[in-house]
C-alpha cells in the first residue's frame, strides 16, 4: 500500500526558520534508511504558507487567496510518499523519524492513498449491470 | 512509562527487521535454517517482553542482541560437540573464545553485505526456481509461509516442503557464504533477477476479485528490486529490472476494463497511468543505460516500456525506436516471442505488409506452434490489409489456443465482427 506521510507546520516552519545542520544530517540519514528499505517513493519539504496561495470554491465562484494562512497546526511543512506493507509499518517508520521540529510540539500524519482496489466495488459487473439498468429506466422515463 | 506494544506492532517490527536479522545470523552461524530459528526465538522473546515494556527505541538492535546471545550459545554447544569428536580423533582443540570473538567481530560488519549474502543464498542456482521464489519471499520479503501459499495458489504444505528442502539442499551443497565480487557476482545475478521478475509477473497476472495478496506480489517484487538497487548500485541490469517493473506497474490501473477484461496497451486511458511510477521507472532506466555497454535484456525491455510511457498518445509512440530495441533484444535472447513482438512493432512503424512478412516467417517456429498470440497478431495485420476472411480464420484459431476464458471470448467476438 501507499501512504502519504505529512509533516505538519509549526510557528518556526511558518516563519521560514531553516532546519539546523544537525537536523538536516539526521533527516538525511533517515531518508537513506527509507530508500535502502525500498519504502521511499517520493518526498519534499514545502515553503511556508506565506509563499502559497489558495483558490476557494464557493457557490460556483472561485476566489484566489494569498498566504500566509492562519491555522498553523493544520498546515503542511513537508511530505513523503511511501510504499509499506501496512499502516502499522508506516507508524513504525514514523517512530524512527528524527523530531522534525525540535523545540516545538509538532505532528506527523499518515494517510493511506486510494488504490485501484478501493474503487473495485464500483466496477464489479453486478453493480455495473445495475447501473446500466438504471440508466435504461431513466431513458425510458424521458421517452414517456 | 512506555505504552504497551500490541502483538500486531511486534509482528510489524519483526517483518521490518527480519531480513537484516537473519542476514546477520547467517554470517555468524553459516546455516540458513539455524539462522531463521534463532531469529524466530528473538521474535518469541520480543512477544514475551514488549507487551509490558513497550517497543524499545532501537528494536532492530534489541532483536539482534537477543538472537546473538542465542547464537553464541548454539555455537558453544556445537563447539563442545566438535571438541568431543576431536578428542576422540586425537586432534588439537580450537579455543572457545575465538569463536565468540569471531561472532562479535562479524556483528560489526556491513549490514548491506548481510542482506546481499542472504539474497544470493536464497536465489542460489543450486535451488529450483520455485524454491528460490519461496525462500526469497520468506527470508527477504518477510512473508509467512501461508501468505506465500495463498499468493501462489498452492497448499501451505507445498511451500513448507519447498522451504525445508531448499534449506537442506543449501546445507548439503555446502554453498559458500562469502559474498562474490566482480565477475563472480555478475554470474549470480541472473538467478536473482529472474526470481524478482517472476514474483512481479505472478502479481501482475492476478485478476480483480482474487485474494488481495496476489496483486500485492508486484509491490513485494518492486520493493525487493529497490533494496537490491541500493545494495548493487553499479549493476546495470538491477536498475533495468527495477525500471521495467515500475514502468509496467504504472499501467496497473488502466489495463483492466470495468468488466475485468484486459485492455490493450494502445487502447488504455493514459490519464490513468501512474506518473509517480513512470518517473521512477524512467530514472532507473537512465541509470541502467548509463552503466550498461551494451544494454542487457531487462534494460532493453524497460527501454521499450519507456517508449510507451513517454508517449502522451498512442500516435506519438516512437515505433522505429521500439523496432531497434527489439532488434537488440532478439539478437540477445534469440526468443521467437521477442521476434513476434518485433514483427508487430515493424508493422506499427513501417506498415502492416512488412509486419506480416515477418510474422509469416515465424509460422514454422515450433516454440510458437501453440501460442495463441501468433494467429491473433497475424489476424490483426490481415484485418489492416483488408483480408477479412483470412483474419477471421486466424482469430478462430487463436481462440482455440487461448487458455484464458475471457481472452477466448474476446477473440471469438472479434472473429464474429469480421462477418
Amino acid at each position: 500500500m501507499r501512504v502519504m506521510v505529512i509533516v505538519k507546520a509549526t510557528e518556526n516552519s511558518e516563519a521560514g526558520v531553516m532546519p539546523s545542520e544537525q537536523l538536516l544530517a539526521d533527516m538525511g540519514k533517515f531518508n537513506e534508511e527509507l530508500v535502502k528499505a525500498g519504502v521511499m517513493l517520493a518526498g519534499d519539504g514545502l515553503h511556508p504558507s506565506s509563499k502559497g496561495k489558495r483558490v476557494r470554491f464557493a457557490g460556483g465562484k472561485k476566489t484566489v487567496i494569498d498566504g500566509p494562512f492562519a491555522e498553523t497546526k493544520e498546515l503542511i511543512a513537508g511530505f513523503w510518499i511511501w510504499q509499506v506493507k501496512s499502516m502499522e509499518e508506516a507508524v513504525e517508520w514514523v517512530r524512527r523519524c528524527p523530531d522534525p521540529m525540535p523545540g516545538e510540539e509538532s505532528e506527523i500524519e499518515i494517510r493511506p492513498v486510494f488504490e485501484a482496489e478501493d474503487f473495485g466495488e464500483e466496477f464489479t459487473p453486478e453493480l455495473r449491470a445495475q447501473e446500466e439498468r438504471l440508466r435504461a429506466e431513466i431513458e425510458r422515463q424521458h421517452e414517456s | 512509562m512506555p505504552s504497551a506494544a500490541t502483538h500486531e506492532t511486534i509482528e510489524t517490527v519483526w517483518r521490518m527487521e527480519s531480513a537484516r536479522l537473519i542476514g546477520g545470523l547467517v554470517r555468524m552461524v553459516r546455516d540458513v535454517g539455524l539462522a531463521e530459528d534463532l531469529a524466530q526465538e528473538a521474535l518469541v522473546a520480543a512477544l514475551e517482553r514488549w507487551p509490558s515494556t513497550g517497543v524499545p527505541d532501537n528494536p532492530g538492535a534489541w532483536l539482534m542482541a537477543t538472537a546473538k546471545n542465542r547464537a553464541i550459545d548454539a555455537l558453544r554447544r556445537r563447539r563442545m560437540r566438535e571438541r568431543k569428536h576431536e578428542k576422540l580423533a586425537g586432534e588439537a582443540p580450537v579455543a572457545d573464545s575465538s569463536t565468540v570473538h569471531d561472532v562479535e567481530a562479524a556483528l560489526d560488519d556491513d549490514v548491506g553485505d548481510d542482506l546481499l549474502r542472504l539474497v544470493l543464498i536464497a536465489c542460489h542456482p543450486v535451488l529450483s526456481t520455485e524454491a528460490r521464489v519461496a525462500l526469497t519471499l520468506r527470508l527477504l520479503g518477510g512473508l509467512a509461509t501461508d501468505e506465500i501459499a495463498r499468493a501462489f495458489l498452492v497448499p501451505v504444505s507445498t511451500i513448507q516442503q519447498r522451504i525445508v528442502r531448499a534449506k537442506r539442499t543449501l546445507a548439503e551443497a555446502r554453498v559458500p557464504f562469502e559474498v562474490p565480487r566482480g565477475e563472480d557476482l555478475a554470474r549470480r545475478l541472473p538467478s536473482v533477477l529472474e526470481v524478482l521478475y517472476l514474483v512481479f509477473n505472478e502479481g501482475y497476472a492476478a485478476t480483480r476479485g482474487e485474494d488481495w495478496i496476489r496483486p500485492q506480489l508486484c509491490e513485494d517484487a518492486m520493493r525487493l528490486g529497490r533494496i537490491l538497487s541500493e545494495l548493487l548500485p553499479e549493476e546495470a541490469e538491477v536498475h533495468g529490472l527495477l525500471a521495467l517493473m515500475e514502468l509496467q506497474a504504472s499501467r496497473t490501473r488502466a489495463r483492466l476494463g470495468p468488466d475485468g477484461a484486459p485492455i490493450l496497451l494502445l487502447d488504455q486511458d493514459r490519464g490513468r497511468w501512474d506518473q509517480l511510477l513512470i518517473r521512477r521507472g524512467l530514472a532507473a532506466l537512465e541509470r541502467a543505460e548509463s552503466l550498461a555497454h551494451p544494454l542487457g535484456p531487462y534494460t532493453l525491455q524497460a527501454a521499450i516500456a519507456a517508449c510507451h510511457a513517454r508517449a502522451r498518445t498512442p500516435d506519438a509512440t516512437d515505433w522505429p525506436r521500439i523496432v531497434a530495441l527489439y532488434d537488440a533484444l532478439a539478437e540477445l535472447t534469440g526468443s521467437p516471442v521477442v521476434e513476434l513482438n518485433r514483427a508487430v512493432a515493424v508493422a506499427m512503424a513501417f506498415g502492416p505488409a512488412q509486419g506480416l512478412e515477418l510474422v509469416d516467417e515465424l509460422l514454422d517456429e515450433p516454440a510458437l506452434r501453440d501460442y495463441h498470440l501468433l494467429p491473433s497478431a497475424r489476424a490483426d495485420l490481415l484485418l489492416k490489409l483488408g483480408r477479412t476472411a483470412e483474419a477471421r480464420a486466424e482469430l478462430e484459431r487463436a481462440a482455440e489456443l487461448a487458455t484464458n476464458e475471457r481472452e477466448r471470448a474476446l477473440l471469438l467476438e472479434k472473429a464474429k465482427e469480421c462477418g
